[in-house]
């Protein structure tokens, strides 16, 4: 299979400002969020990033997004480095989190094609893929409704869709059915079946060990920024399920420290 | 630059979907101040006429004849007569509880005493006026009666006339009493409006989107930060000076009827101004709202939230008020670094235009140093939103 992205040993420390310091209970105004990580993804396949809330898991797909600068490392999204060609690793990836909340006063249809033209997406492809993209979640009896007045579940469509608009190779998906009700989650996840079937790299982030073990081909466990362990889920999970292989790997880690 | 204008386009067609903010920016503000000046003008006026039907009354305790003559012609309700101590007191009682306005004792043998009296030799002969301030009709007949007796003793001790013949003394023209009024009022309403229009786009429309998360996902696409910045800055320029317009036609057309209600002689008009005048009040609103809402800009990217904004933003307005009100104050400066201070340098350009003193040097100065302070807000704005500390920090 083709390596379609490259995270090559990046780290990445924040500093804390007092009320940070006081809410994370240290002394100390710097936090290393990732520290000296690596991994790959590869063509066609669903790459899941496994680790507690604080891990590090947001900060490495913000910075594979090119939304924060790693402070040493790099990722190559295709071949393009993200510190020296932003510009172009925008253009080959959908980023999506699950925190994104889009403005009331728009209607689907606008939203689509205002992201289209900021993606540079002619008419005709634009159309297609707004076709495409629409059928398949439903929103198109929706498009001239305004955002305030559609369901949670068809919000988190229409985010999903509008972060595809340019039908881009890479999708990272930071915690994709996070505040989802079943049914959307289970629309959302399947779409994510289908976009690997045809030939997409996923790369999710997540602390839902079934979500992982439904869709994901190889996973990563971050724990206090460090990848501890990253492997094909079917490996890893050839003696214990995955929230013992967890839970196993977290006691060793944070009994060590 | 297509990215500036598509960013352009979904803040303008944003603000003109929200009928909620299109009221309250585009046409509250013109119909507010037209029925607040109007009527306060009606008010005023109607105040004014009231106190003309309005007949005091005002106790005099033994009036001279000099006096008695000189208050006939006046319209007051004269109880003259030789009161005692008590009825004095309770005439005072009276004034007080604001059932009588005003009290009037003379010095005995007050006429006799005028006529014979010379100045700095021995006791003048004088005049009480008990009154009561916190009562209008009564403050308004002490201040009457005053001056009636001041002109009575200059009449007396007449030595030299001013301006007793029949003829216009004031020279002054309806353009210079426009100017005049326009000239003080209007540079400190304009800044007014233009900073409460900026105040009621920018926060949403910059901290909002960090609020809402949208941001991460403009960010990610191609678009560069700079274009983002520009087409922030231009796209809420253009509201704030839709809106500060409609607030200056507000004050425009209301101004003559706020002016009307003193009932003077004074005809105010903003056809006084020609073609020119307003291309070069445009040019100075138009600079001075890019150099707000570049400002604001920053504020609100450097918020977590709308409401962090607003309150960051406010001090703010407190700031630009009292540059505002400088215009109320003294002349046009003329000095030329004066036209490089932002915010005042706009204050004095509008004044200068509106009270006909233009300098064109400074009117360049004024509208070259104010793009000068966009970029350089803009160049700022395009750093903060490269900065991932200032936009993804919750």
């Amino acid at each position: 299979m083709k390596k379609v992205l490259e995270i090559k040993d990046i780290g990445k420390t924040f500093t804390l400002s007092k009320k940070q310091q006081k809410l994370e209970k240290t002394k100390t105004n710097k936090k290393v969020a990732v520290d000296h990580l690596s991994f790959d993804a590869y063509e066609g396949e669903i790459f899941g990033l496994l680790g507690p809330n604080g891990a590090g898991k947001t900060t490495t797909l913000r910075i594979i997004s090119t939304l924060i600068k790693a402070d040493y490392g790099d990722v190559l999204v295709d071949g393009k480095s993200v510190k020296n060609e932003a510009g172009e690793v925008r253009k080959k990836i959908g980023f999506l989190t699950s925190e994104l909340k889009l403005e009331d006063f728009f209607t689907p249809n606008y939203l689509f094609d205002f992201f289209s033209t900021l993606h540079g997406i002619s008419l005709e492809e634009k159309e297609k893929q707004k076709k495409k993209l629409f059928d398949r979640f439903g929103i198109g009896e929706f498009a001239e409704v305004k955002v305030a007045n559609l369901s949670t579940g068809m919000k988190q469509k229409l985010s999903l869709a509008i972060s595809l608009v340019h039908n881009p190779n890479i999708i990272i998906f930071d915690e994709p059915t996070n505040g989802l009700d079943v049914i959307t989650a289970k629309v959302v996840t399947d779409f994510l079946k289908e976009l690997r079937s045809e030939g997409k790299t996923i790369i999710i982030s997540t602390h839902i060990f079934s979500l992982v073990e439904k869709i994901c081909d190889r996973v990563g466990i971050i724990i206090n920024g460090h990848m501890v362990a990253c492997d094909d889920l079917k490996t890893m999970t050839a003696e214990k399920n995955l929230e013992d292989v967890f839970f196993d790997i977290y006691s060793q880690e944070v009994g060590d420290k | 630059m297509k990215n500036v204008l598509t960013i352009v386009k979904k803040e303008l067609t944003r603000f003109f979907k929200d009928k909620r903010l299109l009221i309250t920016t585009l046409i509250l503000p013109a119909v507010l101040i037209y029925v607040l000046y109007s009527f306060m003008g009606t008010a005023i006026f109607s105040q004014l006429n009231n106190s003309d039907e309005y007949v005091p009354l005002v106790y005099v305790n033994d009036i001279p004849n000099s006096i008695d003559n000189l208050l006939t012609t006046s319209e007051i309700k004269l109880e003259k007569k030789s009161y005692s101590l008590e009825e004095i007191e309770a005439i005072k009682e009276q004034i007080t509880n604001q059932e009588a306005d005003l009290l009037l004792i003379f010095s005995d043998d007050f006429d006799q005493m005028v006529a014979e009296y010379q100045t700095g030799l021995g006791d003048a002969p004088y005049i009480l006026m008990y009154y009561n301030s916190g009562n209008t009709s009564s403050y308004t007949i002490y201040q009457t009666l005053e001056s009636l007796f001041n002109s009575y003793e200059s009449i007396i001790a007449n030595k030299f006339d001013i301006n007793m013949q029949n003829d216009k003394f004031d020279l002054v023209t309806d353009e210079n009493v426009s100017s005049m009024i326009f000239s003080m009022i209007l540079p400190f309403l304009i800044l007014t409006f233009l900073f409460s229009a900026c105040m009621s786009v920018a926060p949403e429309s910059i901290s909002g989107e960090k609020e809402r998360g949208t941001i991460a996902t403009l960010l990610v696409t191609p678009i560069k930060r700079s274009e983002l910045a520009i087409g922030k800055i231009i796209s809420l320029s253009i509201i704030a000076i839709l809106s500060a317009i409609s607030s200056f036609i507000g004050v425009v057309t209301s101004i003559p009827k706020l002016l009307g209600g003193l009932g003077e002689d004074i005809s105010v008009s903003a056809s006084v101004y020609a073609f020119k005048d307003y291309l070069l009040l445009l040019l100075i609103i138009m600079t001075t709202v890019l150099v707000i809402i570049s400002i604001m800009a920053i504020l609100s990217s450097l918020a977590k939230s709308v409401k962090e904004a607003t309150t960051i933003i406010s001090p703010l307005m407190i700031i630009v008020m009292l540059v505002g009100i400088t215009s109320m104050f003294g002349n046009v400066n003329s000095n030329l670094f004066v036209y490089l201070i932002p915010i005042y340098n706009s204050i004095q350009a509008m004044g200068s235009i509106l009270s006909f003193n233009i300098s064109y040097i400074n009117i360049l100065v004024t509208i070259v140093s104010n793009v000068c302070y966009s970029l350089l807000f803009i160049y700022f704005l395009t750093k903060i939103f490269n900065s991932e500390k200032i936009m993804f920090t919750r």
